[in-house]
């Protein structure tokens, strides 16, 4: 049983969410957490795993035998991210825009590109009490966290229960995280700006056909304009968490809001309303 | 010889496009009788590496220089490869910016004049200078002259 958590938007709160259900989650049996959010992973500061190991991620990078090309261009045509560039009597390769797909070797007729290993990030794993812990971490300058995901998502085993914090945005970073989930909670907050990333989300997961709803995090009262979107588009709301100083305080000491007795019920709330719309149990 | 103008357009009364990647398109301009051929750019909105790719073509045509508004690095990379030398700064139409590079008054550059810009996709006019005549509006808003650099 997976349950990702995104939310189109950055800074609306999925780590704040993800950690607290995972640590409720984690009472019961044992759970697997993944942080997704390669370019930023900050789930490590609230679930303080102590880490364990740690593996390189990389990404073949093409490297073109100069003796045997005959300079015909079909690996340039065929990469789509145009990351070579092939001219009269020399090619150049732009590692930094290569997602390392191979369709150039596979297109040269010459068989003269090879690959040569480049590392793009890491996976570190780690223990917090019953949660497994992995994160995935970007390096400096990478263009795309996809392959530091793919790696992360790697160590979920077959009928474990699972929560992914997933990166912001809308694009294949999020895509590749929520990809195969059960259940999506998609975070927002009432503001038109956030309204609009959340419609992109909701795009997103009815796409990849994975069942999702929302949660309504800094909730004011005045949470109109997420409540007429959701009963617009027949997306269930599964709770809110309040626009409160004691959650910001708690969130900047990197303490969990499960451990206060009076806002731990809103998290429960949401925790026990997954585990009915998708057994996770 | 020949050199690529990035244009707005498909003549020499175009204005010249800032971008280099993400042009719409190429004039190839023989200097000597100003005949030219009209290049569409099918890297307009290439999800990555569109001056790479705009220079390898530019490149393939055999051309001795570039005459452009802003050129990014991987693009400047290719065509110093080819041994093809880059003229920024140019403004106004197509064929100005020809008497002017003629006149000797555009400066080759030895380097890049902009970051890399990441599949921004078109639409985006980089933290370019600006400030050439009217001419399309890349947001579809109306044409008129333009202030200042950064995004549109």
């Amino acid at each position: 049983m997976v349950i990702s958590v995104g939310s189109g938007k950055g800074g609306t709160g999925k780590t704040t969410l993800a950690v607290n259900l995972a640590h409720l989650a984690s009472i019961e049996d044992e759970i697997f957490f993944l942080d997704c959010d390669a370019e930023d992973p900050d789930s490590h500061f609230y679930l303080k795993p102590e880490w364990e190991s740690e593996t390189d991620v990389e990404t073949p990078i093409p490297r073109i035998d100069k003796e045997r090309c005959d300079y015909c261009g079909k690996c340039s045509e065929i990469c789509p991210r145009n990351a070579l560039a092939v001219l009269r009597d020399d090619v150049l390769v732009f590692p930094e825009l290569c997602y390392g797909c191979g369709g150039c070797a596979l297109s040269c007729p010459m068989r003269c590109v090879t690959f040569e290993s480049k590392k793009i990030g890491s996976v570190k794993q780690g223990r917090s009490g019953s949660i497994r812990f992995y994160q995935g971490l970007l390096e400096v300058g990478e263009p795309s966290p996809v392959r530091v995901i793919k790696n992360v998502k790697e160590n979920i085993q077959e009928n474990s229960r699972v929560i992914i914090d997933c990166p912001p945005g809308t694009g294949c970073a999020l895509v590749e995280s929520v990809r195969g989930s059960d259940y999506c909670l998609l975070v927002t907050e009432p503001s038109p700006f956030r309204k609009h990333d959340l419609e992109l989300a909701h795009q997103v997961c009815v796409k990849l056909e994975i069942p999702h709803g929302v949660v309504t995090n800094r909730s004011n009262g005045h949470d109109e304009i997420i409540d007429d979107f959701c009963s617009a588009s027949s997306l269930e709301i599964l709770g809110r968490i309040p626009f409160s100083r004691e959650v910001a305080q708690r969130i900047s000491r990197g303490e969990l809001l499960v451990d206060d007795e009076h806002l731990k019920r809103h998290t429960e709330h949401i925790f026990r309303t997954v585990q009915r719309r998708c057994s996770f149990n | 010889m020949k050199v690529a103008i990035s244009v707005q357009g498909n003549d020499l009364s175009s204005p010249v496009d800032p971008r280099f990647g993400r042009a719409q398109g190429f004039l190839i301009v023989d200097t000597e009788t100003d005949d030219f051929e009209y290049v569409p750019n099918p890297n307009v909105s290439a999800a990555s590496g569109a001056g790479i790719a705009a220079a390898q073509m530019i490149a393939n045509k055999g051309v001795s220089a570039v005459i452009t508004g802003q050129i990014g690095p991987n693009a400047f990379g290719v065509l110093d490869a080819s041994g093809i030398r880059v003229y920024t700064g140019a403004a106004g139409s197509a064929a100005e910016a020809l008497e002017a590079y003629k006149a000797g008054k555009l400066s080759a550059t030895g380097s890049a004049t902009t970051t890399p810009q990441l599949g921004v996709g078109p639409g985006w006019y980089g933290p370019g200078r600006g400030g050439f005549g009217p001419g399309r509006c890349c947001r579809g808003g109306p044409p008129g002259p333009r202030r200042g650099g950064g995004p549109w």
